[in-house]
Order: C-alpha cells, then structure tokens, then sequence
C-alpha cells in the first residue's frame, strides 16, 4: 500500500508540474503584457524598466522558476480588469461554483442511483427503458443546450423559476438539473451494471434462500456493494463536474468560477484566466488521487497492478 | 371470425415481409437512416439548402416554423401615432390598408409578424436568415470539423499506442503520463485561452480537439496492442526478420481495427458536441460560418420573442450524436463484446 501511495502521490506531482509548463508556455505566447500596460507612446527606457520590474529581462527559466513560487504561494499575479490580486477574485467566486457542483452531484445521485437500482431489478421494464432514454439524452444533448430549453420552459413559460442569476433560493435548481443530467446517465449505468453482478453474486442468493424480504434484499444487502463503483466514480465526477459548470454557469448567468474564465477571456485578463486554470486541473487531480486511494484501500487488487 | 381469419391461407408475401422486418429488426434503422441523412445533407448542402445561409433579409426577420401562428396586436388608429408609441397606435394610412373602414379613435387588429410560411420552414433568425439552410450547412461544418480531427488527432492516438504498447519501458510510462496529463486539463478552458492567446481559426479549432482526443485512442490501442504483441504470429513475425514498422502497421494495426472503429464512432459524438459547446462559447468556428452551436447562442437571448432560433439547431445536434451513439453501442456489441464488459 505504501509504494502504492507514494507511486501515486509521484505521478500526482508530476501532472501538476507539466500543467504549470504548459501554462507558462501559454502565458508567454499571449503576447508581450508590456504592450497591454504602457499604451502607444511608452519609451524605450519605461519598457525596459517595466521589463526588469516583471522580470521578463532573465532568461525563461528563471521566468519559470519565479512563475512557480509564486504560483506555491498561491499568487496568480494581479487580475488586469479589477486590478486586484487574482486570488481574491476567485475566491470571490469560488464558493458559487462548489455549490453548483455539490447540487448538481446530489441531484445525480438521488436520481440515479434509484432508477439503476429499478432498471436492474426489473429489466426490460418502464422503469429499464426511461431509464435507458434519460441517459441516451442525458449523453447527446449539449449542456448548454438543454439549459436553455430547461429556462424555455420552467422559467419563461411556466415561470416556477428565476430564469438567471444567484438571488433566490429556488434559482439553484434549472442549473443543477442542467449540469447534473450528464451524470445522472452515467450514475445510472454504474449502479445498474454492478446491481447485475450483485444480485447474481452467491451471498445475495444465500439471504434470499434464508428469507430475506425482496425490498431489504435489495436496498440493504445488494445496494450498499452496487454502491462502491458510483462512488469510486465520484472523485471523476466532481472534477468533471466543476469543468462542465463553465457552459452552465454561462448560461444561468451563475456568478461562478466558470462564468469568471468566460469573462476573463472576453477581457484578455490572463492572471485570473490562469489562475482558475490552475484551481480546476488542481481540483481535477485531487479528486482523481483520492479517488485511486479510496479505490486501492476497498480493492486489494489495484495496488499491485 | 378468428377460426376463419386462421383458415385463410396468408398472402404469399406474408413470411417475406416478416422475415425481412426481423432482418430490419438486427440493425440500428433509424439511427443510421438518421446518420446517413446527415452525412448527405452535409456533402450536398448547396443543393439542397432553400436559402443562402449567410444572407438574410431584413424583411424575414425573426419569422416562426411553418406551423406558427402570426402575432397580431390591438392598435389605436391615430392621425399621427406619438414617437415611442407605435407599439400601441397606428396612423390612419396604415390601418386603412388592411381595415378599409378603419377611422380614427378605433381599435384595429394588426398583424405585428406574419405566421410561418413554407418559405421558411424552421423560421429565420433575428438577421433573416433562414433556419433550416443554415442547419444544413452546419451539418456540413460538423462534419469536416469531425473528419478532419478524426484524422489528425485519431492517426496521433493510434501511432503514439503503437509506439508505447510495442515498446513499454520507459517510453510507455513517458507516454502515458503524458495521457493522463492531457486528459486531467480542462480543456474547453485551455481552448478559451489558446482563442485569446492566439485568435480564432478553423485550424485552431480542430489543434484543440486533437489535443482532446488523441490520448483516448493511444489509450485503447496501447491496451490492444500489450494484449497482440505476446501472440505467436508476432513473434514468428520477429523471427521472419520484419522491420518494426512493418510489425507496427501491418501485423499489430489490424488487429486493432475493430476496437478502434468503434472508439471511433463514439469519439465523433463527442468530437460534435465539444466543437458545438466552443462554437457555443464563440471560440469554436468563427463566424459567420452557421456552426450549430453558435446558432444556438444567436439564439439564446430571444427565447421569449422567437424560441425557434436557439431550439432548432440544439435539435439537430441532439439527434445527430444520439444516433452516432446508438450506432457506436451497436458496433461495439457486434464487433468488440468485450468493451461492453469493460464498463
């Protein structure tokens, strides 16, 4: 378990390391920030010192190596548009974008795991085929389609919801649906897959021959072990779930971290683009790490692969 | 009845017909009457387009699907309506055109927009443009989008898993950190950068979808390739003294062939709507090309006034990638069952 972990924590490391290359890299041909703060009419003298003070006059590694401490200080330079550090910004926005994606994962999982457990305890019926139709759509509808439609209906036409924005307390769930349909499909399938092999396992065939009643069968000794892959599949889901909240949080205007790399973009202010980069690949690894760990510790089989 | 309906003898093309619907029953029909549709509305769409979809006309502006309904409005005849207020009242001139006996202090019904028309059948866009023509022709940027990434970023994947599963070691470990280095970015947001770092192009769009893609088809043909290359006829192939490409491309590849046409077919599902989801964010195609995705975000702030324009499109992507994915689960359970269990 310990070569496991430190093998692991290693390559970690690593994915870390070649994402911060690839950021400097993308950094630097985005073009000369000088030009972007001195204007049409700057001097020779003023560029250079301007030079000197980011320290674009030492060689690219060291460029790097400054680029990395600050980076582990947690300093993603200064954001162009708000002229603030970048970090504050961000975290301006970052509880906005957790909760999103912490709807969005319940609503998943209260959907999903139910219809897999139907769609596997009575295949080929109602519950197997919407069931099957949720996840084929929940697989081809474009997120940020299906957003719209979702605002078409329950928010213009119906007008249960606000169609946009954070104010109100009903306004989470359009984008939750919208952002947790995806998954919903992919929860499904998980449990529906793994509630097949449970069923026909020789345990669950023991408690049914001792009289085990069909409804605590099924919830309480096949569910609890048809649980393991969702939840394995978890850690990938949450960081997908915070990278699919870019469309999401455009379309419900929802003032995340998502909706802040849009705008970034829009304005060219690079330090916060970058830095909300870096906070979802960090996401993304971390979640995946944990995942593996969790996984290893539950299945002996992994560690020695 | 029945006994009699039991005695009669069943036309002769009875058991023909349903032997041929059973035969129907074992392929995938409406996903790949759907797909096919697709691919041929994308290759001719000059010619089957009604309208040119760049140009619109002012005069079609916002105009409903052929089924929709005019909008009509009660106006107050005036002399001279008041600035700011022609949404309430109308001049006399205007109203006698279609109310001849219209005077002035009357409410008259007017028809604000004109219903759908076959002209126009999935209605226009808030330029004039019409709807449907540019559906066809996204479907032709959809699909040279896909082909062309399919190419690049599949004939990357496939080399790169050659490489790494013939040679493991070292290389292998290098390659496949790489993977999982590519595939742990999030990459609608690395693209947003790259647009702004280096500017919207269709070459910059099919560079970032594959990046995107290629580390799954290494992946899959990696794992292949480690399961072919302990085989007999490898080695005897060795033995025979065939030069490593040679054992790569003509002895490994084939063996990967149906894995990797279905990866394939399922990858162009996702390849549709990443590209749609960038057109989308406007750093996919670049206007005024009718990407589907940007025609949806043309649509997107007039679901109020014409629900059609952002409806339409997402539709049509919607129908497109279900069908690929209907198709791809077929292809898997008929060419490679052993993916399925993989889940």
């Amino acid at each position: 378990m310990q070569r496991f972990l430190v093998r692991r924590l290693l390559i970690t490391l690593i994915t870390l390391f070649a994402v911060s290359i690839i950021i400097f890299i993308m950094a630097r041909i985005s073009g000369d920030p000088r030009t972007l703060m001195l204007g049409d009419f700057a001097t020779q003298e003023q560029y250079d010192r301007v030079g000197r003070d980011l320290g674009l006059d030492k060689s690219y590694f060291e460029q790097y190596w400054l680029f990395l401490k600050d980076l582990g200080r947690g300093d993603f330079g200064d954001s162009v548009k708000e002229r603030k550090p970048a970090r504050d910004v961000i975290g301006e926005r970052i509880v906005a974008t957790l909760e999103l994606g912490g709807a969005a994962f319940l609503f998943s999982l209260l959907v999903g795991v139910p219809l897999g457990v139907l769609s596997a305890v009575r295949r080929g019926s109602i519950f197997d085929q919407i069931g099957k139709l949720l996840a084929l759509v929940g697989q081809s509808a474009p997120t940020f389609w299906l957003g719209i439609m979702l605002i078409f209906f329950f928010a213009v036409r119906l007008d249960w919801v606000p169609p946009s924005g954070r104010q109100d307390w009903n306004s989470i769930f359009l984008p939750a649906v919208t952002l947790g349909w995806f998954f919903v499909a992919a929860n499904m399938r998980l449990v529906r897959s793994a509630m097949l092999d449970v069923l026909d396992s020789e345990y669950v065939k023991l408690a049914r021959a001792k009289g085990v009643s069909s409804l605590s069968l099924i919830w309480k000794h096949a569910l609890r072990n048809a649980l393991i892959p969702p939840l394995t599949f978890a850690g990938v889901t949450l960081g997908n779930l915070v990278a699919g909240s870019i469309t999401t949080e455009l379309v419900f205007a929802w003032p995340g971290l998502g909706l802040l790399a849009i705008q970034a973009t829009l304005v060219s202010d690079y330090p916060v683009l970058q830095g909300v980069v870096i906070i979802f690949t960090l996401m993304y690894v971390a979640a995946a790490f944990l995942v593996d760990i969790a996984y290893a510790y539950i299945d002996p089989r992994i560690r020695y692969a | 009845m029945a006994i009699a309906a039991l005695e009669q003898p069943s036309p002769r093309w009875a058991p023909r017909l349903s032997r041929r619907l059973r035969a129907l029953n074992r392929y995938p029909v409406i996903p790949m009457f759907l797909l096919g549709l697709v691919v041929v509305v994308g290759i001719f769409a000059n010619w089957i387009a009604p309208h040119d979809p760049t140009d619109g006309s002012l005069r079609a502006r916002n105009l409903p699907p052929a089924w929709g309904d005019p909008r009509i409005a009660e106006k107050l005849v005036v002399e001279v309506p008041e600035s700011g207020q022609l949404l309430y009242q109308i001049s006399l001139e205007d109203a006698q055109e279609t109310h001849p006996n219209a005077a002035i202090g009357d409410t008259v019904e007017v028809v604000t927009r004109a219903g759908g028309s076959f002209k126009y059948v999935l209605g226009t866009d808030q330029l004039g443009r019409d709807i449907l023509s540019r559906i066809i022709f996204g479907a032709r940027i959809s699909l040279i989008v896909a082909a062309v990434t399919l190419c690049v970023g599949g004939g990357i994947g496939v080399l790169i898993g050659l490489v790494s599963g013939w040679y493991g070691g070292w290389a292998d470990e290098l390659l496949m950190r790489l993977v999982d280095i590519i595939l742990s970015l999030p990459l609608i947001l690395v693209a947003l950068v790259l647009v702004v770092a280096i500017g919207q192009s269709f070459e910059m769009i099919i560079a970032v979808l594959a990046l995107w893609i290629w580390p799954r088809f290494a992946r899959m043909v990696r794992g292949e390739v480690l399961q072919l290359k302990n085989l007999d006829y490898v080695a005897l192939a060795q033995v025979a003294g065939a030069s490593t490409p040679r054992i790569l491309f003509t002895h490994l590849f084939p063996g990967t062939i149906n894995t990797l046409i279905v990866v394939a077919t399922l990858q162009v599902g996702i390849v549709i709507l990443v590209e749609a989801t960038l057109s989308f964010l406007g750093a996919g195609v670049p206007p005024p090309e009718p990407a589907w995705g940007s025609m949806v975000a043309d649509g997107r702030d007039r679901l109020v006034d014409a629900w059609w324009v952002a409806t339409m499109p997402g539709i049509a992507i919607l129908i497109t990638v279900m069908s690929l994915n209907l198709f791809g689960d077929w292809l898997r359970d008929r060419l490679d069952p052993k993916l399925r269990q993989m889940e």
